[in-house]
C-alpha cells in the first residue's frame, strides 16, 4: 500500500431525497491502493454514496474530488473520462439482460480498447476465470444464480483492470468459500496491480481480513459515526452503535423495541 | 499502439534469450505484445527463454494474461520458460489466472443460425403454441372472472378504480381528440362528394352511421390497445422478471386474481364508454364541417343524425367495444405473465401485446360483420 495522498476525497457531503436527508454532511478520504470499506446498518445510505462518489447522482450540497478533480463540477463528456478509470459493481449487479454473460464483460474492452475479437475473448474467459465463471460466458443473467449474477458483475466492473474499483456488497449471496475467494481476489488485485478498492459490505471476515481501513455510518447519524483501522475500532472504540457491529451484538434499546 | 517494440531482447538468438519489459505492462499495449509472440520466438529462436520483469513497475490483469501466454507457446515450441524478477504481488496476479478457464468450453452454446425449413417449422409451432396459450389463458381468465362475479368482495376495488382512471380518464384526451379529427376529416371528404348532389345533409347520417357502428369502437380499441394494452404487458412482465409474480404467489394469492382481474373489469367497464366518447366527438367533428361548410344548422344536422342512428347501431357497437376490451386487457394481461428473462422480454411482450390486440380486434371486427349482416 503506497501513501500518494488521497484519490478519493469527500467533503461536506449532503444527500436528500425529498425531504429525507440520507447523509449530512459527510467528509472522508481514501487513499490510492487502499482497501477502504463503507459499513453500517441496512438503510443507511451506503450504495447512495457509491453512486455520489462516482457521479452518477448529484449531491445536493458539498464536493467530491476524484484523482484531484472535483466531480460535482464536471459535464457528462469529462464524467465519463473519470468513469472511464472506474469499475463498479452495483448492489443488483446490474447486468444487461439482453446480452450473454460473456458480452457484458465484453463490451468495455470492445468499446474501449480496439483489441482484435479473439484477444477480447481470452480477457473474458480469463476474468470470468477469475470469478470462478469459466464457461457461462454464453449464458444469460436471467440463468444465472444471484450469487452467479454478483460474480459476473464483479468481472464487468474489473475488465478494463480499473484503477479504481466500487463493490456493492460483493459477497451478498456467497457461500463462505466463495465469498473468501473472493477476498483472496480482491487482496490479490489491490497489492499486485495497486487498485483501489472502495467496498461496501456487512462481511466481517472480509472487513478484519482485508480491509485497510474503514468508514461506519449510521442512520440516525446521516454519517460518518467510527473511522478507521477496523481490528483498532473493534476493541478500543467505545461508542456501543460501533462495538454492537464488529461484535454481532443486538442493543437492550433495540431488543425492546422488536418485542413492543 | 507504439511503434516501437515494447521490450528488448537481450541475449544470442538460438541460445538463452532474455526478454526484458519494463515500464506499463497493461490493457493498453496487450494487443501489441500478444501479437509478436510469434516473432518474438520465430526470430530469436530461443533455447531457453527468460522473462525479465525486474523493471515493471505496473502489471495488470491483461499483462498477465499475455506472460502465460508467452508460457504456452513456450512449451509448445518445447522451449524452457521462466520469470525473473517477479515480485510477490505481481506472482499475485499471475496466480489469479487460471489456465483451464481460459480454454474451458461454454457450458452454453451460442444458437446456430436455423435452416429456411426449420425456421418455418419452428414459427408454425410457435404460432400454434402461442394460440393454445392464448386459449388456455382466456380460460382461465373467464374462470376467474365468473368466480370474481360470484365473490364480489374479494376482487380489488381500489386497482379497478386506479385502473378505470388510467384507462378511461387519462385516455380521454387522446381517444376524443383523434376522433374529433376523424369526424372532421370524414365529414369534409364526404362533403366534397355528396356536394355535387346537393344530398349535404346526408354528410351527418354518414359520420353519425360510420362512427357509431364501426370506427368509434374500432378508433377506440386501437388507442387503447397503444395505451393500456402494452401497460399491462408491461407492468405484469416487469413484476414477472423481479420475481414479485412468485412472490404474490408464495404470499398465497392468485396473480391472475391480484393482477389480471383488476385490469379486465376496468377495461370491460371503461372502454365502452370511451367508446361513446368517440363517437360523441366524431359527430361534434362532423357537426362543424356541415355548420361552417356546408350551410346546415346545429339543429338540422343533430335532427339528421338522430334519424340515421338507431338503437341496434348503439347496442352492436356498444358490444363490440365490449368484446375489444376483453380481448385488449387479456392479451396485455397474458403476454405479462408470459415474460421470461430480463428487460428485452418485457420489451418484446409489450409489442406483442399491441400486435396481438389489434390483430385480434379487426378479426372481432370482421367476425361482428358477418354475424350482424345475417340477423
Ligand atoms: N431513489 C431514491 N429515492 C428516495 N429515497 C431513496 C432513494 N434511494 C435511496 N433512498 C433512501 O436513502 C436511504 C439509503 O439508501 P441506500 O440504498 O443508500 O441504503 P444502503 O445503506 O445501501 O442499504 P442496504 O445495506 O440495505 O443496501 C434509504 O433510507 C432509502 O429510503
Ligand atoms: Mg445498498
Amino acid at each position: 500500500m503506497n501513501t500518494e495522498g488521497p484519490v478519493i476525497k469527500v467533503e461536506g457531503l449532503t444527500v436528500r431525497y425529498g425531504d429525507n436527508t440520507v447523509l449530512d454532511n459527510v467528509s472522508f478520504e481514501v487513499r490510492a491502493g487502499e482497501i477502504f470499506v463503507i459499513m453500517g446498518g441496512s438503510g443507511c445510505g451506503k450504495s447512495t454514496l457509491l453512486k455520489q462518489i462516482i457521479g452518477i447522482e448529484t449531491p445536493a450540497e458539498g464536493r467530491i474530488w476524484i484523482n484531484g478533480t472535483d466531480t460535482t463540477e464536471l459535464d457528462d463528456m469529462e464524467l465519463r473520462k473519470i468513469h472511464m478509470g472506474i469499475g463498479m459493481l452495483f448492489q443488483s449487479s446490474a447486468l444487461f439482460g439482453s446480452m450473454t454473460i460473456g458480452e457484458n464483460v465484453s463490451l468495455p474492452l470492445a468499446e474501449f480498447t480496439g483489441l482484435p475479437a479473439d484477444d477480447i475473448e481470452s480477457i473474458v474467459k480469463m476474468k470470468l476465470g477469475m470469478v470462478e465463471l469459466a464457461g457461462y460466458d454464453n449464458h444469460f443473467p436471467s440463468e444465472l444464480s444471484g450469487g452467479m449474477k454478483k460474480r459476473a458483475g464483479i468481472a464487468r466492473a474489473m475488465a478494463l483492470d480499473p484503477a479504481m474499483l466500487f463493490l456493492d456488497e460483493p459477497s451478498a449471496g456467497l457461500d463462505p468459500v466463495t465469498s473468501a475467494e473472493l477476498d483472496v481476489l480482491i487482496k490479490k488485485l489491490n497489492e499486485g496491480i495497486g487498485t483501489t478498492m472502495v467496498i461496501v459490505t456487512h462481511e466481517l471476515e472480509t472487513i478484519f481480513n482485508i480491509s485497510h481501513r474503514i468508514i461506519m455510518l449510521d442512520r440516525e447519524a446521516r454519517g460518518i459515526i467510527a473511522e478507521g483501522d477496523p481490528r483498532k475500532l473493534r476493541t478500543d472504540s467505545d461508542d456501543p452503535r460501533v462495538t454492537d457491529f464488529f461484535n454481532r451484538r443486538v442493543t437492550e434499546k433495540k431488543n425492546e423495541g422488536m418485542t413492543t | 499502439m507504439s511503434a516501437e517494440t515494447p521490450y528488448t531482447i537481450e541475449g544470442t538468438n538460438g541460445g538463452d534469450v532474455t526478454l526484458v519489459l519494463s515500464g506499463r505492462i497493461s490493457l493498453d499495449i496487450f494487443g501489441d505484445l500478444s501479437s509478436r509472440i510469434d516473432s518474438i520466438f520465430d526470430s530469436h529462436t530461443p533455447a531457453k527463454l527468460t522473462v525479465d520483469l525486474a523493471g515493471v513497475d505496473y502489471l495488470d490483469s491483461s499483462g498477465a494474461l499475455f506472460l502465460v501466454r508467452l508460457e504456452d507457446e513456450a512449451q509448445r515450441r518445447s522451449v524452457p520458460f521462466n520469470l525473473s524478477g517477479m515480485s510477490k504481488e505481481k506472482m499475485g496476479i499471475l496466480s489469479l489466472i487460471d489456465r483451464q478457464s481460459l480454454s474451458a468450453p461454454s457450458l452454453a452454446t451460442k444458437e446456430r443460425p436455423m435452416s429456411i425449413v426449420e425456421q418455418l417449422g419452428a414459427g408454425t409451432v410457435s404460432a400454434l403454441q402461442d394460440i393454445y396459450e392464448v386459449v388456455s389463458f382466456s380460460g382461465e381468465l373467464f374462470y376467474d372472472l365468473v368466480y370474481s362475479a360470484a365473490h364480489l368482495k374479494k376482487v380489488r376495488w381500489n386497482d379497478v378504480v386506479s385502473y378505470m382512471k388510467k384507462v378511461g380518464v387519462d385516455g380521454l384526451p387522446i381517444v376524443g381528440l383523434i376522433s374529433f379529427l376523424l369526424g372532421l376529416i370524414m365529414a369534409f371528404m364526404s362533403s366534397l362528394q355528396l356536394k355535387q348532389f346537393g344530398a349535404n345533409i346526408y354528410v351527418a347520417s354518414l359520420v353519425a352511421v360510420a362512427m357509431v357502428r364501426e370506427l368509434g369502437p374500432i378508433m377506440t380499441a386501437i388507442i387503447v390497445a397503444g395505451r393500456s394494452g402494452s401497460a399491462f404487458a408491461a407492468e405484469i412482465g416487469t413484476m414477472k422478471v423481479n420475481e414479485e409474480v412468485d412472490a404474490l404467489t408464495t404470499m398465497g394469492f392468485s396473480p391472475m386474481q391480484f393482477l389480471a382481474i383488476p385490469k379486465v373489469i376496468a377495461s370491460l367497464l371503461v372502454v365502452p364508454v370511451l367508446t361513446v366518447f368517440s363517437s360523441i366527438f366524431a359527430i361534434m367533428g362532423g357537426l362543424i364541417v356541415g355548420v361552417l361548410g356546408l350551410d346546415l344548422t346545429i339543429y338540422t344536422y343533430i335532427q339528421q343524425t338522430m334519424k340515421a342512428i338507431e338503437i341496434f347501431d348503439i347496442t352492436s357497437g356498444l358490444i363490440k367495444s365490449f368484446v375489444f376490451a376483453m380481448a385488449i386487457s387479456a392479451i396485455g394481461c397474458q403476454r405479462g405473465f408470459k415474460v421470461r428473462g430480463g428487460a428485452d422480454a418485457v420489451g418484446n411482450a409489450t409489442t406483442s401485446a399491441v400486435v396481438a390486440s389489434i390483430f385480434l380486434i379487426i378479426v372481432i371486427d370482421s367476425t361482428f360483420a358477418i354475424i350482424l349482416h345475417y340477423i
